[in-house]
């Protein structure tokens, strides 16, 4: 047995971490988060150089092809350095499509996306807010020969720069996967401004917005597995993403209590600080053992890698928050700030906590596998 | 990273698996914490001879002083077969885990030759005296006294939380043997002839009703020195090695049996009634299982990062502090779980054969014993992030 990143997936780490902390400084997703988009399309450009919008696509299509771990450990470093912009929301476009596509579609959006020319998101949420498949309601009519959606979709990431949006629709009783660009007549994008700036969410009207049949990613009624095991990469990516931000508020809180002056020594040296990071220690490394764990294992296809994701998420959810919580806490006043950069992981906390499911959602799955 | 055994580690487990299967002892019936536990101590015993003659006692041990020299992924392999097994306990097990291993490293060739054997084959059963009533925690301020008489150190002193004590026929005991020095330079490891005069061991009765631990007392009780284990003075080396031995073990085998309570309790959740169906219906009790399966599931995924890492730096580092706080208090959690699940019936002795209540109130002694929550994180924050020392 051996539970550890190998060689190449350290490299590619740490190729991530150095190009990241050079290209995305805290100002930078300062900067960012000011847009209407957190999108910008020279760093962008120089993501897809680095081959990361193609990293799990496979070589066929242009992509890096590597696994879910590789992907992880990118996403890692993305979430340490609290990445702005669609990359995540394209990842889960890019999945989907590599599950439920034809061969000719994945030539025609996968090619595009690796290169850095295509960006995508999936609308999913409904009213009720639930990530089971089974909430999605809004209905894909008949119509000559078309599909035709009417209704709205909401907390959708990043649509306002995303290219392409995989709409999930309901057709009687199953589910499909509707391919629209945001140029389609009828959509609409209105802006559901939201706290955590770097990652922005739209609800996305559609009236009468009409898909040909021969566009639809896979066949009607069959969305749920593709959309399922898409989501699993999705959600593994997020929770990377999450692990790569409570190491970040454990750093910074480490070094600050290190140095931060009270009663004449530092405040590190009191144990009340140090248990408090000692606890924030052992969350960030439960939180990436879950994370590696659940990348391997969707990567192998193992026997219960979905719960596997789901305890990933479900612990991640907590944690996060917790771990930002207490950073906040142990720097005091300043952490309170909005000129201190801890208030962008605590936001970021909050967003990535419901992102594809909270920790109650993911432990009613992991309930339905070991107590039913 | 690759979390499949690999072939040898396998064929590991299969051999022992093998073995277990064909040499397991039927489970003991008789009680186990009568006053004439005799009969039940002779059954562990020869447990433990089974295992030696078999080749499986003191796994860890090199092959030139009887063991195996398995790696710590056979180790933890070990651990999980014999729990699986609901193997009995090893009787021997401070010998084999602690003491053997610390005389292989500090022992002089005399010593070597006289203890190791007899330790594996559970002939000898050790104890071992580190805490006393003013020194737990802070271990190095221990008082227990050896002054030097001709050949012989004269011990007088007491020893608390020692477990095994009243069967052992050894004990590595830490005494002061130099009150001028500062607390860490003035300890020196004696090995103890438990049948030595002026040694008297009294029963500690713990809040769950059984007695795991004891005290024991020393009066005028004469050592030769050539019993000293290391050098005069120099026993906080000594006691390092073997504490560092103790922490080495990752609770592998604890998790087993945590994973056996968790299932006995999802068992026991699909029959007891909440609000007129199974609990298991409940969406509160469903979340709150859901949420002990995946933390114990996260405590096996850190376990298996750190017998990676230690397999491959060689060095026992901070992860044995962070296994020991966090299942713990995993255990506790899981064990006021149970009883928020049972409700009135989690306080029966009868009910379940008094698992239950057993459970939840041994649990409380998961975040003392070897080392409290509180120096757990002591250590995280001084050894991994490198604060200052707080104490």
């Amino acid at each position: 047995m051996d539970f550890d990143l190998s060689k190449p997936q350290k490299l590619l780490k740490e190729s991530a971490r150095e190009f990241l902390t050079r290209q995305c400084k805290p100002e930078y997703v300062r900067v960012l988060m000011e847009t209407e988009t957190a999108d910008d399309a020279a760093l962008w450009k120089e993501m897809a150089d680095q081959g990361w919008t193609g990293i799990i696509i496979p070589e066929e299509f242009g992509g890096l092809g590597l696994g879910p771990l590789e992907m992880a450990v990118v996403s890692e470093e993305m979430g340490r350095a609290c990445l702005p912009g669609p990359f995540l929301a394209t990842l889960f476009g890019a999945a989907l499509i590599e599950k439920a596509g034809s061969q000719k579609q994945k030539t025609r959006y996968l090619e595009a996306i690796a290169a850095g020319e295509l960006k995508a998101t999936v609308a999913q949420l409904e009213n009720e807010a639930n990530w089971d498949i089974e909430a999605v309601k809004l209905k894909a009519e008949r119509n000559n020969g078309n599909y035709q959606l009417s209704g709205s979709k909401l907390f959708v990431p990043d649509s306002e720069v995303a290219d392409l949006l995989i709409c999930v629709a309901r057709n009687g009783d199953g589910h499909l996967l509707l391919p629209v660009e945001r140029t389609a007549e009828g959509l609409e994008i209105k802006p559901m401004l939201s706290m955590d700036a770097t990652r922005k969410l739209s609800e996305v009207v559609f009236r009468e917005v009409s898909v040909a049949d021969a566009d639809l990613l896979g066949a009607d009624g069959d969305a749920s597995g593709a959309l399922g095991r898409a989501m699993q990469v999705a959600t593994v990516a997020l929770s990377a993403e999450m692990v790569g931000g409570m190491q970040w508020v454990l750093d910074t809180t480490v070094e600050y209590a290190k140095t931060r002056q009270q009663f004449g020594r530092p405040i590190g040296s009191f144990q009340a600080i140090q248990h408090q990071c000692a606890d924030m220690l052992l969350m960030t490394e439960s939180a990436r053992s879950a994370v590696y764990y659940a990348a391997w294992a969707v990567g192998e296809d193992a026997p219960g890698s979905s719960t596997a994701v789901s305890i990933a998420k479900a612990y991640c959810s907590d944690a996060f928050r917790e771990v930002s919580n207490r950073g906040i806490q142990i720097h005091g006043g300043i952490g309170f700030t909005w000129e201190h950069d801890l208030h962008l992981y605590y936001k970021r906390s909050k967003a990535s906590e419901v992102m594809f499911g909270d920790a109650t959602f993911h432990r009613e799955r992991i309930a339905r596998a070991v107590v039913d | 990273m690759d979390l499949n055994l690999t072939p040898n580690e396998q064929k590991f487990r299969d051999e022992f698996r093998e073995w277990l299967g064909a040499n397991l002892p039927a489970p003991w019936q008789g009680s186990t914490n009568s006053e004439d536990r005799s009969d039940y101590i002779r059954y562990l015993r020869e447990w433990q001879q089974k295992l030696y003659l078999g080749g499986w006692a003191g796994i860890s041990w090199p092959q030139q002083f009887g063991g195996r020299g398995a790696s710590l992924m056979e180790q933890a392999i070990f651990q999980e077969e014999l729990a699986r097994a609901n193997a009995p306990q090893l009787i021997g097990t401070i010998g084999l885990s602690l003491v053997g291993p610390t005389i292989i490293a500090m022992g002089t060739d005399e010593q070597k030759a006289r203890y190791l054997a007899p330790i594996l084959s559970g002939e000898e059963i050790w104890c071992q005296g580190f805490s006393e009533p003013n020194a737990g925690s802070d271990l190095a301020s221990l008082s227990t006294k050896a002054v030097r008489d001709g050949d012989d150190f004269v011990v007088n002193g007491q020893k608390i939380w020692t477990s095994f004590a009243q069967l052992a026929d050894w004990c590595l005991q830490l005494v002061r043997t130099d009150t001028e020095a500062p607390k860490h330079k003035g300890i020196t490891c004696l090995l103890v002839d438990m049948r030595s005069e002026g040694i008297s061991v009294r029963p500690l009765r713990q809040m769950s009703g059984d007695s795991g631990f004891n005290e024991v007392f020393f009066s005028n009780v004469r050592i030769p020195v050539s019993q000293v284990l290391g050098t005069v003075n120099q026993g906080w080396t000594t006691a390092i090695t073997a504490l560092m031995n103790e922490r080495a073990n990752l609770g592998t085998a604890a998790q087993v049996v945590f994973k056996r309570n968790l299932e006995a309790l999802i068992d026991r959740a699909r029959t007891i009634q909440r609000n007129g169906s199974n609990a298991t219906k409940d969406p509160i009790v469903r979340q709150k299982l859901a949420q002990a399966h995946l933390e114990l599931e996260i405590l096996r995924l850190n376990t298996n990062r750190a017998l990676t890492s230690l397999t491959k730096t060689g060095i026992p580092g901070p992860e044995g502090s962070i296994q020991k706080l966090y299942w713990s208090e995993w255990n506790q959690r899981l064990q006021q779980t149970a009883q928020e699940i049972l409700g009135p019936f989690g306080q029966l002795l009868d009910f379940d054969k008094g698992t239950w209540q057993y459970g939840y109130l041994r649990s409380r002694g998961n975040t003392i014993e070897a080392g409290t929550s509180e120096i757990q994180r002591n250590i995280i924050a001084e050894r991994v992030l490198g604060f200052p020392k707080s104490y």
